[in-house]
């Protein structure tokens, strides 16, 4: 192996040049520094947003009212658990089944249409809206009308989490392997049939994980909720009656006083929000490594 | 023995003839992809109805400041004055600051985990990747402005030293010195997009063919030789659409860049002093806002969406001319 035949130059490494080898080890030092410059900041603000909020997040934490007077030290985020959760299971109600059946017009309709390349194109545009102007378009068609609400809220973070639904169904669904759907229609089964028993169920897995990648995004989304749920600081269980509030907009909220009890209740709700994003987070990426159709 | 099955009589209503079930199998057929096509189309309403309504709301806005709404820069709504601006500037500034800390170090590990990473490495940074795009942006901007900004100060103020005798960066980098600055906002946006570039480099990557690689290596290129004579031309346009995404998603970040940009209007090329966003403008001002100056902000998120619309639709067309595969986004 190691002996160069007559009449062929060596190759290996050992016989390039030193400059191009520097080169080369530069680069690959380069390359791993990269993953340090982004690893070291990730870690500093997960260190601290832990530390600062295990010293505050406790049951009495997230159940409790919001005290009355933002100078007041003490518990609690109860409202804004129970807001956040409501509001965002609202959305998803919302988006994930209109996302699923647009990405079944686009891949099992619409395929090659002018239309279905138009609806392509726009969600991908749709993802790229900034959140903040969602809320202000929940603002002009609902809340001038309606006032503010968790349901104003929650169209504000369905109409986020549609286009990332949509597009990540309609990856999903193109893996669905033609045969499948050839068989079932072979069988007599009619478009709906062979879309609703057989296709979808064959994609559910990815389908289930992309939704909850979505919702995780719009549970930690601060911005449409700004102008659309108002304040409260005691649990509103009714979706459509006064204002609402989330965890998300009371550490906005709280951040910016200059009272000690109101930034440990930031970074308490801080805490609980990261917690509740990142187990959504994982059971999205366990169910998806769990049934990955390869 | 032959056997008439003819003369047979069908058992039920199995058959998918013309009988009343068939009808009524059409009839659910038919429901189905109308309902499927109306979610379709429930995408081109809805974008149909913000670009309507917003602009709508914000018409007396920019029938009251005409261009002056984009080539000023002064904003006063007490005396409803409004020029943006110093806010679209802003934005673009902070865009590109956070550009060019995340650009580097995006592509950096997108060649770490394609090219680069050992097996057991390789899932802990792509978790890690994954984690950095999971956190809120409300806790990085609350990190932000509770514990980098204090701490920043400092490193602003050092640097700023340095650069004091440099004709223009003397400016650039000048006093004064404020932790929640347009710098620090750029770092915490970097931060931010890093997984977007990230994920779709990456899968751009991906797709350069094995055998050009191989064709490379067997010229005896070094690694690095190969990244630079084999992956990165053939990835140049998939990249180029992932950082515009990532410019995108930049100018729309609203929360940490309203939290740390330190809110002031004025054009100012002074990155390590206060400015503003469009964004951050909105966030900031519409609860106390009224009348005009509401109409005003709704504008500026006009103004805001129609620049978003117009980066990522460019950056989707680039991106999609690469294969099938190397579409990205989560």
């Amino acid at each position: 192996m190691t002996a160069v035949p007559p009449g062929l130059s060596d190759l290996s490494t050992s016989n390039v040049g030193r400059s191009r080898r520097a080169r080369n080890r530069i680069a690959t030092l380069l390359v791993y520094a990269s993953v340090l410059v982004a690893a070291v900041p990730l870690m500093f603000v997960l260190v601290y947003v832990a530390r600062k909020g295990l010293a505050v997040v406790n049951p009495e934490f997230l159940t409790s009212d919001i005290p009355i007077s933002s100078r007041r030290p003490g518990p609690g985020m109860g409202p804004a658990v129970v807001g956040t959760l409501l509001i965002t299971l609202a959305a998803t109600v919302m988006a994930v089944p209109l996302g699923i059946l647009a990405a079944v017009y686009v891949t099992e309709y619409g395929q090659g249409s002018r239309l279905a390349g138009a609806i392509r194109f726009l969600s991908d545009v749709m993802a790229g809206v900034p959140s903040i102007v969602m809320g202000l378009f929940i603002y002009t068609v609902w809340v001038l009308r309606f006032g503010q609400s968790g349901f104003a809220g929650a169209l504000a973070l369905a109409a986020l989490m549609l286009p990332i639904v949509i597009r990540s169904t309609e990856s999903m669904l193109r893996l669905v392997p033609d045969d499948l759907r050839e068989g079932s229609t072979a069988l007599g089964a009619s478009k709906s049939r062979v879309i609703l028993s057989v296709v979808l169920p064959a994609a559910l897995p990815g389908i289930t994980s992309g939704s909850l990648l979505a919702v995780a995004r719009a549970a930690g989304e601060t911005a449409p909720l700004l102008f659309t749920i108002g304040a409260a600081r005691a649990v509103n269980l009714g979706m459509f009656e006064g204002p609402n509030t989330a965890l998300s907009s009371q550490i906005f909220a709280n951040a910016q006083l200059p009272f000690a009890g109101a930034q440990e209740r930031a970074w308490g709700a801080a805490l609980t929000l990261i917690v509740i994003v990142l187990v959504l987070t994982i059971v999205a990426r366990v169910i998806s490594r769990r049934f990955t159709v390869r | 023995m032959p056997v008439d099955l003819e003369s047979r009589p069908a058992p039920g209503p199995v058959a998918a003839g013309p009988g009343l079930a068939g009808a009524r199998r059409r009839v659910a057929d038919h429901v189905f992809r109308v309902a499927a096509l109306a979610s379709g189309l429930s995408v081109l309403v809805v974008l149909a109805l913000i670009a309507g309504s917003m602009a709508q709301k914000a018409w007396p806005a920019f029938r009251h400041s005409g261009l002056d709404f984009v080539t000023s820069s002064r904003w006063a709504p007490n005396v409803e004055v409004f020029g943006a601006l110093a806010f679209v500037a802003g934005t673009l500034l902070v865009s590109v600051i956070a550009l060019v800390f995340a650009v580097p170090v995006s592509i950096g590990i997108a060649l770490f985990l394609s090219e680069l990473a050992p097996r057991r490495l390789r899932r802990p940074v792509i978790y890690l990747i994954d984690l950095l795009a999971a956190i809120p942006s409300v806790v990085f901007g609350l990190w932000g402005l509770l514990v980098l900004a204090p701490a920043i100060v400092g490193v602003y103020e050092t640097f700023g030293g340095w650069m004091e005798s440099v004709p223009v960066l003397g400016t650039v980098f000048g006093p004064p010195y404020n932790g929640k600055s347009l710098f620090t906002a750029g770092l915490i946006l970097a931060l931010m997009i890093t997984p977007i570039i990230t994920s779709i480099s990456r899968e751009v990557f991906d797709t350069v063919p094995a055998a050009q690689k191989e064709a490379a290596f067997a010229l005896s290129a070094t690694r690095w030789e190969m990244i630079r004579g084999a992956i990165l031309p053939h990835s140049r346009s998939g990249v180029t659409g992932a950082v515009m995404l990532g410019l995108g998603r930049a100018m729309g970040e609203t929360i940490a860049a309203a939290l740390v940009i330190g809110s002031s209007p004025q054009l100012t090329a002074r990155l390590f002093g206060s400015g503003d966003a469009m964004a951050a403008v909105i966030a900031n001002q519409f609860g106390e806002a009224g009348g005009l100056h509401r109409s005003a902000l709704i504008g500026l998120g006009v103004v805001l969406f129609a620049m978003t619309i117009v980066v990522n639709a460019v950056a989707r067309s680039v991106v999609r001319r690469q294969p099938a595969s190397a579409r990205g986004g989560r």
